[in-house]
């Protein structure tokens, strides 16, 4: 019996999977008490160093933590703590918010580069020294101008965001095939009506691939952004639960912040899928 | 004598080069009738398609000018349909949707129904209905040349420009097209320039065949006035007289002659009036320009 391609990668996937968990199971088990002391002295010092257990929780902690949280995602028990799914909804937010305005920018300034050489030259040094800059070192301009740590954070996923989407957009803007501009000249196409029947479906593929990387990017930002600007969001729950000492939350939110920045790709790869067309 | 449609006036094409500037051609003049079918043949880089672009508006002469009925050229025109080598059909758009887009640039105010009812038309004229839902990279290559025509024709132009149009296809499917085009230029009385490199097409399509010589600094030639009756079929041309004739002269021309006639042209060449040629016994009548 020949299994198909995708069964055989589900089956190793879920092995592997199991081998981890196995192993981290293992590997933060307890084993026994290392040191016989006097009872109150234990209680102050704990289970870890009583019985030999790590203060790495195990795959089942997590798992409990993770079955809390999807029981009440959204509960508010004051400023400092609010469920995961209140944060989350604070990050995507911001990252929409953010990722929105950028594509607002990046797409008509793209098409301008791509369409016009002249301002390709022009703008060119100004892209080139600007994208290199890691977002969060615009973060401090950005408090000290805009004086809100929410909006910063909305600015420093615009700025992120921005830059992939520009130079893929120029670059499809740039690439379409001379014959379809060719087929708008000889029919006599406005230069908008050409812009928007012709240039944008031709370069959609490669500005959804721009979009993508900018989604990514922003998604891995926002999670610093947070740490540092604090209050509300993923990033802000991850660095308070590293306070609290809580490494089951913080694993937790490591995955949930997975499994977000996921879905996020997943949809623009949707997108994209929409958007391409066979030649 | 026929209306005169087209008039190439002394046109030269320069582009510059690293060894200063290239001339494709210069001083080129010709004429051609409303209705007419001119095919032109010459090697690569004798500058036919050169001068298609410039008849198309995509390009502009570097010196002299065209004509289309009386006005100057002056970019491209609804009125001129080109048909492109390499089909250059949208591929994110529906057989349906490449004609529609063309109809409407024609007729922007069409309502949507019109726009489809003309669309729909042109693809039955072409022997496509039934894949008017179909994606350009679902169809054949003879397919895809078909909707390139149906788009062409669907604005109702008064002149189609044509760039190798068939040169893509096998065989078979090149004499069946080559027959659809003759039969729909003829009946919708439309003025074509055509450039091919196949000799049997041109003799089966034209009415004249412009030879050009090799480049740089091509010339016309000679124009070949086709001997062959106006009633012909494809696939039976070479039963004709005159078949093997012209299709030697042709031969012959591209073989050696197009080198020749560059480098040194007949004594009494006259670029204005590129001497016509009759291979059907007749004297010949000088075409005036």
């Amino acid at each position: 019996m020949t299994l198909s391609l995708r069964m055989r990668g589900a089956i190793v996937s879920l092995l592997l999977l199991g081998a981890f968990l196995g192993a981290w199971h293992l590997a933060v088990g307890g084993v026994s008490a290392t040191q016989v002391m006097d009872p109150e002295y234990a209680k102050l010092m704990g289970i870890t160093a009583t019985q030999g257990k790590s203060a790495m929780p195990g795959p089942l902690d997590v798992g409990r933590t993770i079955l809390t949280h999807l029981a009440d995602p959204f509960y508010v028990k004051g400023a400092n703590d609010k469920g995961i799914g209140i944060q989350l909804i604070y990050s995507i937010g911001r990252v929409m918010v953010g990722y929105i305005l950028a594509v607002l920018v990046a797409i008509p300034v793209g098409f301008v580069i791509g369409m016009s050489p002249v301002m390709n030259r022009a703008l060119d040094p100004f892209i080139q020294i600007l994208k290199p800059v890691s977002p969060l070192a615009w973060m401090p301009l950005a408090l000290y101008t805009i004086k809100d740590s929410g909006i910063s954070s909305i600015f420093v996923i615009f700025i992120c965001s921005l830059w992939p989407m520009m130079i893929n957009t120029a670059f499809g803007v740039a690439g379409v095939r001379k014959e379809w501009l060719n087929v708008a000249l000889t029919l006599e196409v406005g230069t908008l009506r050409r812009a928007f029947t012709i240039i944008l479906p031709a370069a959609a593929p490669t500005i959804l691939t721009g979009m993508r990387i900018s989604i990514g990017i922003a998604w891995l930002v926002i999670v610093a952004a947070e740490m540092l600007v604090g209050g509300t969001g993923i990033g802000y729950f991850v660095w308070n639960e590293w306070n609290n000492l809580s490494i089951t939350n913080v694993i937790t939110s490591i995955l949930v912040i997975g499994v977000v920045g996921m879905l996020l790709d997943q949809i623009l790869a949707w997108c994209q899928h929409l958007v391409t067309f066979p030649e | 004598m026929a209306e005169k449609l087209i008039s190439i006036d002394g046109v030269a094409k320069r582009f510059p080069g690293a060894g200063g500037e290239t001339t494709v051609f210069e001083d080129l003049w010709l004429r051609i009738d409303r209705g007419e079918f001119v095919c032109v043949i010459g090697h690569s880089g004798c500058g036919k398609t050169t001068l298609l672009n410039i008849l198309a508006g995509l390009d502009s002469p570097s010196e002299g000018a065209i004509l289309v009925g009386g006005k100057e050229i002056q970019g491209p025109s609804l009125d001129r349909a080109v048909i492109f080598q390499g089909h250059a059909l949208l591929p994110w758009l529906t057989v349906l949707g490449n004609v529609a887009y063309a109809v409407s640039s024609r007729w922007r105010s069409a309502p949507r129904s019109e726009v489809e009812a003309r669309a729909r038309k042109a693809i039955a004229t072409v022997g496509l209905a039934g894949a008017e839902g179909k994606r350009p990279s679902e169809l054949s290559g003879g397919m895809k040349q078909r909707v390139g025509i149906a788009r062409a024709l669907a604005i109702e132009p008064t002149i189609m420009l044509m760039d190798e149009p068939f040169s893509a296809l096998d065989a078979l499917t090149r004499g069946t097209l080559q027959e659809e085009a003759r039969r729909i230029c003829r009946e919708t009385g439309q003025t074509v320039y055509m450039i091919t490199h196949d000799v049997d097409e041109a003799i089966y399509l034209a009415d004249r065949i412009v030879l050009m010589t090799n480049g740089p600094r091509a010339r016309i030639a000679e124009v070949v006035v086709n001997p062959l009756p106006a009633d012909r079929r494809q696939g039976q041309i070479h039963h004709d007289p005159h078949y093997y004739a012209v299709r030697n002269h042709l031969i012959d021309f591209l073989v050696s002659r197009s080198v020749i006639l560059r480098d040194t042209p007949p004594p009494d060449y006259d670029q204005r009036n590129p001497p016509v040629i009759r291979l059907d016994g007749r004297t010949p009548v000088a075409h005036a320009a």
